[in-house]
């Protein structure tokens, strides 16, 4: 419109950030934050203050030992066994869902990502009780394998909608052949997904448990867990776990560098049209008998030996009245980690939400130090801190709901941070300017706009407490049992239809929250 | 009625980058509309979360009536304030019906009084009968006038609104606005409107400050900061403008390419300075096709924008480097290509 003398817009002008500036934190949430924010990185700190209790030679002659080397070295090769499977079963199934003219691929999708909900115990718990011979290295790849490709499956099958389909058929005009194609031009795009989810597994796999204690295959993990059973010495289990945890922080520093790489990928791509699917032909059959190998070795095959073991179980291995007690016991301890992880996430939640700075960010990462600690790390930590400062909490419940808080707070923290950030932050500016100070209108405004994100981060946490194994084998009050803890012993004893109505429960209770959530999202 | 005074007002966010605002000073009379107009990042967002109280100022004051919101070693927190904002989107609590989004504001009041004046300023809004739905069950227009609604309840000393009607289509906006106006006439606070928008500031403000680098540029009323420009750089912000070379000849004339212009005489610009050069400004509805055989100042059309309710002539004039823009009402009886003659209207404003 505004030719020759007419004077265009200024020049300088540059674009306003909607970002909102660092604001101070109001006191009615940082003090609660920075508490939570302490008691996450608390058991970390600790370990590390009882590994060099008795001098740092003495530390670094455990860890320095023949046997140290070795379950390092079963570790990281089991790792490694585990994150090559995963990448095959994950990057191809993604792609034969994604991008081919794969019958039923929706439905394929779906059943891929169900292994997800499958504890890695259960899935030790089938293949144990139906091949015995198993166990040690090649049960342990197998289970860990079939319940965590899904972690390389999802973020490689959302790279592959993300990518411009324009660059495949760029490469084929330019005379690539479909297979040079994938390999040259899809394969590199992809490349960040697949390490971030390689990452998961890997720490997956190091802070496994229950897979390769049932297996007994000594790793880490249950070297850790040997010692401390083992010795009154309890320097070599904290020294011990002092270097997985330092394994499992730098895998965690590895994915986040990861993810850094892969939002630069992404960057300019807008929205790509979706890619014509690749006609199968000959390969039909073929493709079609992988998809349901898998699904049928991750999901079927669990279901399956679950169903035979309670069918011939009988009224000696089958305890109605000890099944609900432990059921009880387990919805118990789960709902109280589900509400103290909610009420611990929620100011720092708030806070990562709201505002930026050193301090929040600050203490976003520490609310975020669970996820590099495996369970058992957490557990033999809160032990020995409450055997020396806090004797009356020893084998009582508010250690284990303490560790269940520290282990998942990750998991509450970003369904609090995402829920708040759905709320528009002007909400809370009309607020204050409509005469309510910042703690009500936390109560007024953000909570309840938040809440619906919140109840499913609880609802989450709550899944996950009831799974876990490790913190609650050692922490539990003496005498209590959780589901999870029975099916482990259980099967530890070979008494597996005994076992399998503790799994059935587990996986019924996890199922009701999982499937609210399902319909919460959609 | 309350006038809101800011004085030297000065933020900026970290040395690297320039100060957002650079010492600021706006002077809104009470029961007035004034309308901040500016670039994207002028500070004009910035100015108005100071106001609010969501920012602190790094410098200067702000002042509602007697109050001092924003000085030296005072901080009011934004609810003491007595500031209504209405955000960008109206932003009304998702949570809560249309009653008790307008009634929010209203403490301290017992449960029937909250009731009738939250139906009160339904009915200044003209949504009366509206308060038991829930925000999403509105239409945008709806929204946003039922923000104001609940920015006004409280009866606050200044309402700041936040480019209200960005989010609306461009049929809406007009009604919108002159809705949103006549609420606030009659609830008699003083407002603030930030908008990137100059016809909306033109059309619905008493008054316009102009907002460049972090300072006011020019603050007058909507005719004078058009017709009047303090500069060539608003003249081109706030509407199309069109600037001539010229030479003042004294007796409030000037010689340009397009013959003796009658000089504007009412401004504070330099109209003394009898014989200097400079560039004079023109709005494209000041200049007139006419003839071409008139032998006067003439040029060859170059192109036509036809927009319905009027056209945009490009004219490339004999002896003149760049080209004109005009702006002509009813049928162009020109095509690109032919020679037309020009003729100036009504009296132009020369900046030295």
């Amino acid at each position: 419109m505004k030719t020759g003398t007419s004077v265009g817009a200024d020049p300088r002008s540059r674009p306003v950030s909607r970002l909102r500036p660092a604001g101070r934190v109001p006191w009615v949430l940082g003090l609660p934050a920075v508490v939570a924010a302490v008691f996450a990185v608390l058991p970390l700190v600790y370990l590390c203050v009882r590994a060099l209790e008795r001098g740092p030679g003495y530390a670094w002659d455990i860890v320095t030992t023949e046997r140290a080397a070795l379950l390092l070295g079963r570790s990281v090769g089991l790792a490694a066994v585990v994150v090559a499977a995963c990448l095959v079963l994950g990057v191809s199934l993604a792609w034969l869902t994604t991008r081919t003219a794969l019958p039923w691929a929706r439905g394929w999708a779906v059943l891929v990502t169900l292994p997800l909900a499958v504890p890695s115990y259960v899935a030790a718990f089938a293949w144990l009780s139906a091949a015995p011979q198993l166990a040690g290295f090649t049960g342990s790849a197998l289970s860990l394998t079939l319940v965590s490709f899904p972690y390389v499956h999802l973020p490689v099958a959302a790279a592959l909608r993300r990518t411009d389909p324009a660059q495949e058929e760029t490469a084929r005009s330019l005379g690539l052949g479909p297979v040079r194609t994938f390999f040259r031009v899809t394969l590199p795009q992809l490349r960040p997904a697949a390490a971030g989810g390689a990452v998961l597994v890997a720490l997956y796999v190091f802070s496994d448990f229950g897979a390769v204690s049932l297996m007994r295959y000594d790793t880490f993990t249950r070297g850790i867990y040997t010692s401390y059973r083992a010795s009154f010495d309890r320097t070599p289990a904290a020294a011990l776990s002092v270097v997985l945890v330092a394994l499992t922080v730098a895998l965690v520093a590895a994915e986040a560098r990861t993810r850094g790489r892969a939002r630069y990928v992404r960057t300019g791509t807008g929205t790509a049209r979706p890619a014509d699917p690749a006609p199968l032909g000959k390969w039909l059959v073929a493709s079609l008998s992988w998809c349901g190998a898998v699904t049928a070795a991750a999901v079927a095959f669990p279901l399956t030996t679950l169903g035979y073991w309670l069918a011939v179980g009988n009224s000696a291995t089958w305890d109605p009245a000890r099944l609900t007690e432990t059921a009880t016991a387990t919805l118990g301890v789960a709902a109280a980690g589900a509400a103290l992880t909610t009420a611990l996430a929620l100011p720092i939640g708030v806070v990562a939400a709201r505002h930026r700075g050193r301090v929040a960010h600050l203490l976003e990462q520490a609310a975020y130090a669970g996820h590099a600690l495996p369970g058992i790390t957490v557990a033999l930590s809160l032990v020995f801190f409450a055997v020396r400062y806090a004797h009356p909490l020893y084998q009582e419940l508010p250690l284990l709901v303490g560790a269940y808080a520290v282990l998942f707070l990750p998991v509450a923290v970003a369904a609090t941070r995402a829920a708040v950030l759905q709320a528009p932050p002007g909400l809370e500016d009309v607020a204050r300017s409509l005469g309510r100070g910042p703690w009500r209108v936390l109560r007024e405004v953000t909570v309840p706009l938040a809440a619906p994100g919140v109840a499913a981060g609880a609802a989450l946490t709550f899944v996950v407490c009831m799974k876990e194994l490790p913190a609650t084998l050692l922490l539990r009050p003496t005498g209590m049992d959780t589901l999870a803890t029975r099916l482990w012993t259980e099967t530890g004893t070979a008494s597996y239809a005994a076992a399998a109505p503790y799994a059935a429960a587990l996986i019924l209770l996890a199922a009701i929250p999982s499937y609210l959530l399902g319909r919460h999202r959609t | 009625m309350t006038e809101l005074r800011i004085e030297g007002l000065t933020k900026s966010y970290g040395p690297p980058a320039p100060p957002v605002l650079d010492g600021l000073d706006l002077t809104v009379p009470g029961g007035a509309l004034a309308a901040v107009l500016g670039p994207s990042g002028c500070g004009k967002t910035t100015l108005l979360r100071i106001i609010a109280g969501f920012l602190h100022a790094d410098a200067g004051s702000v002042t509602v009536g007697e109050r001092v919101m924003t000085g030296p070693g005072v901080h009011l927190p934004p609810e003491r304030r007595r500031i209504g904002i209405v955000p960008q989107e109206g932003a009304l609590f998702p949570h809560l019906s249309v009653a008790r989004n307008v009634a929010f504001g209203l403490t301290g009041l017992d449960r029937t009084t909250r009731r009738r004046r939250a139906e009160e300023m339904l009915e200044l809004v003209g949504l009366t009968g509206y308060g038991e739905r829930m925000p999403h069950e509105l239409s945008g227009g709806q929204q946003q006038r039922i923000a104001l609604a609940r920015a006004l309840a409280p009866r606050p000393a200044l309402v700041l609104l936040d480019e209200p009607f960005n989010a609306l289509d461009s049929a809406l906006r007009a009604g919108v606005r002159a809705d949103v106006r006549a609420a606030l006439r009659l609830s008699g606070a003083t407002a603030v409107l930030v908008t990137h928008d100059q016809q909306e500031a033109l059309s619905t403000a008493d008054l316009v400050a102009v907002v460049r680098d972090g300072r006011v540029a020019q603050c007058d009323t909507p005719q004078q900061v058009y017709r009047r420009p303090a500069d060539p750089w608003i003249a081109g912000f706030v509407g199309d403008a069109v600037l001539l070379p010229a030479t003042a000849l004294g007796g409030g004339t000037a010689d340009t390419a397009l013959g003796t212009i009658p000089l504007a005489t009412d401004t504070d610009t330099d109209t003394d300075t009898v014989n200097g050069t400079g560039t004079v400004l023109l709005r494209p509805e000041q200049l007139e096709l006419t003839e071409p055989t008139s032998g006067a100042v003439g040029g060859t059309v170059t192109e036509v924008r036809f927009y319905g309710h009027d056209a945009m002539v490009t004219v490339a004039v004999d002896g003149l480097a760049d080209p004109v823009d005009l702006r002509t009402a009813g049928p162009v009886a020109v095509q690109p290509g032919e020679r037309t003659g020009i003729r100036v209207r009504g009296e132009a404003v020369l900046h030295s």
